[in-house]
């Protein structure tokens, strides 16, 4: 039964995917292969779909697999089960955490997570600007377009909100940016 | 408008420019369900954060499901998170049919190079957002420099880390330091 396996392969992608993103390719890999949904080219260029659309990776491909597999049904399916982990998993831990964070203990766990995930989100946002300006770091290339279009937009981004009185949304930044990435190729 | 309606939408419009893996989505989160809306607060945003990252499926799902069970319970996690898919899930469906030329479509490509740079300012954004909220303490600032610098290292030379493992490494940390405070305080 299609729509049965779509459901359960996903439902695995979905709880046992942590921290999102690319560290969830390796497992989609996994389950789609074994299902024989997918081969390892239509992997590589599906992630680069997913790359250049809005969505979690994660939906993307459920979304994907599920309609190719067995149409609407088949995609609101295997969409469905990627999301329903993280939805109950989110649920059940806002209902135990006002009990759990008078717990000093897990307080003190809290306490040190904290720091440790700002530490990696900064990072990530560090090595995205730097792999769009320079490329990869064992065969350095710099993009003097790409530099320029990162001084310009952060100088729009982070002034807008001095000169006027209030700053630019990240939703229009993304907007101006793939209007200037078109306008930049012409 | 109705609460529902109003997640459903707001989600609806953060899921449609939620690219580059959900960091960059916590910079829209901040914007709409802080500053604009004030749904959640700072501090909230940071427990967000933590649950996010710390909990399996896509970080985006995560936020969605916490900020509308925040607001109206079951039903308004319902709301936000269908929000929060709908636009990647038309998008892809759309696409499936001609999946194999979508990457050749010259002014796609081009968008999302422009993107590409406005994700990697909006993740910066963020980190430095929940960084002006944290907790300031030695022991922060030494879990926040450490995290940076080997999640840094990861991401430039692919070497194979898990963040779970970064992750529990540092609530251990956090705990250690709680207890050995305790100890001394005796």
């Amino acid at each position: 039964m299609i729509f049965l396996k779509l459901f359960w392969g996903f439902l695995k992608v979905g709880l046992f995917s942590f921290g999102g993103g690319y560290g969830a390719v390796a497992l989609i890999r996994d389950v789609v292969l074994h299902y024989g949904w997918m081969d390892d080219e239509k992997i590589s260029y599906m992630i680069a779909v997913s790359e250049s659309t809005p969505g979690p990776i994660m939906v993307n491909f459920a979304t994907y697999v599920g309609s190719t597999q067995a149409g609407v049904l088949g995609a609101i399916t295997a969409t469905v089960a990627v999301v329903i982990p993280s939805f109950f998993i989110v649920i059940l831990i806002l209902s135990l955490l006002k009990k759990a964070s008078e717990n000093r203990v897990t307080g003190a766990a809290i306490m040190g997570i904290k720091p440790c995930i700002m530490g990696i989100i900064l990072a990530t946002g560090v090595y995205m600007i730097f792999s769009n300006c320079a490329g990869d770091i064992a065969d350095i290339n710099i993009d003097f377009t790409n530099v320029a279009m990162t001084i310009v937009l952060s100088l729009i981004y982070f002034a807008s909100g001095k000169v006027f009185k209030k700053r630019l949304s990240p939703i229009s930044l993304i907007v101006i940016s793939a209007a200037a990435g078109i306008l930049v190729t012409i | 408008m109705s609460l529902l309606l109003e997640l459903f939408i707001t989600f609806a419009k953060t899921g449609l420019f939620t690219f580059g893996g959900g960091y960059a989505m916590i910079a829209l989160i901040e914007d709409t369900c802080v500053e604009k809306k004030k749904w959640i607060t700072h501090d909230e945003m940071m427990s967000l954060t933590v649950i996010a990252e710390s909990t399996p499926g896509p970080v985006a799902i995560n936020c969605a499901t916490y900020v509308g069970y925040k607001q109206k319970g079951i039903a308004g996690a319902i709301a936000a998170t269908i929000g929060m898919i709908v636009p990647s899930f038309i998008i892809i469906f759309l696409i499936t049919g001609f999946l194999d030329r979508f990457l050749e479509i010259q002014w796609v490509a081009r968008a999302f190079a422009g993107i590409k740079i406005a994700v990697g300012i909006l993740i910066v954004d963020a980190a430095f957002k929940l960084i002006k909220h944290m907790e300031k303490n030695p022991v922060s600032f030494l879990i926040l420099t450490c995290s940076f610098i080997l999640v840094l290292i990861i991401n430039l030379f692919s070497v194979n880390f898990s963040s779970v493992a970064l992750i529990l490494l540092s609530a251990i940390v956090g705990i250690c330091v709680y207890l050995s405070g305790k100890f001394r305080g005796r």
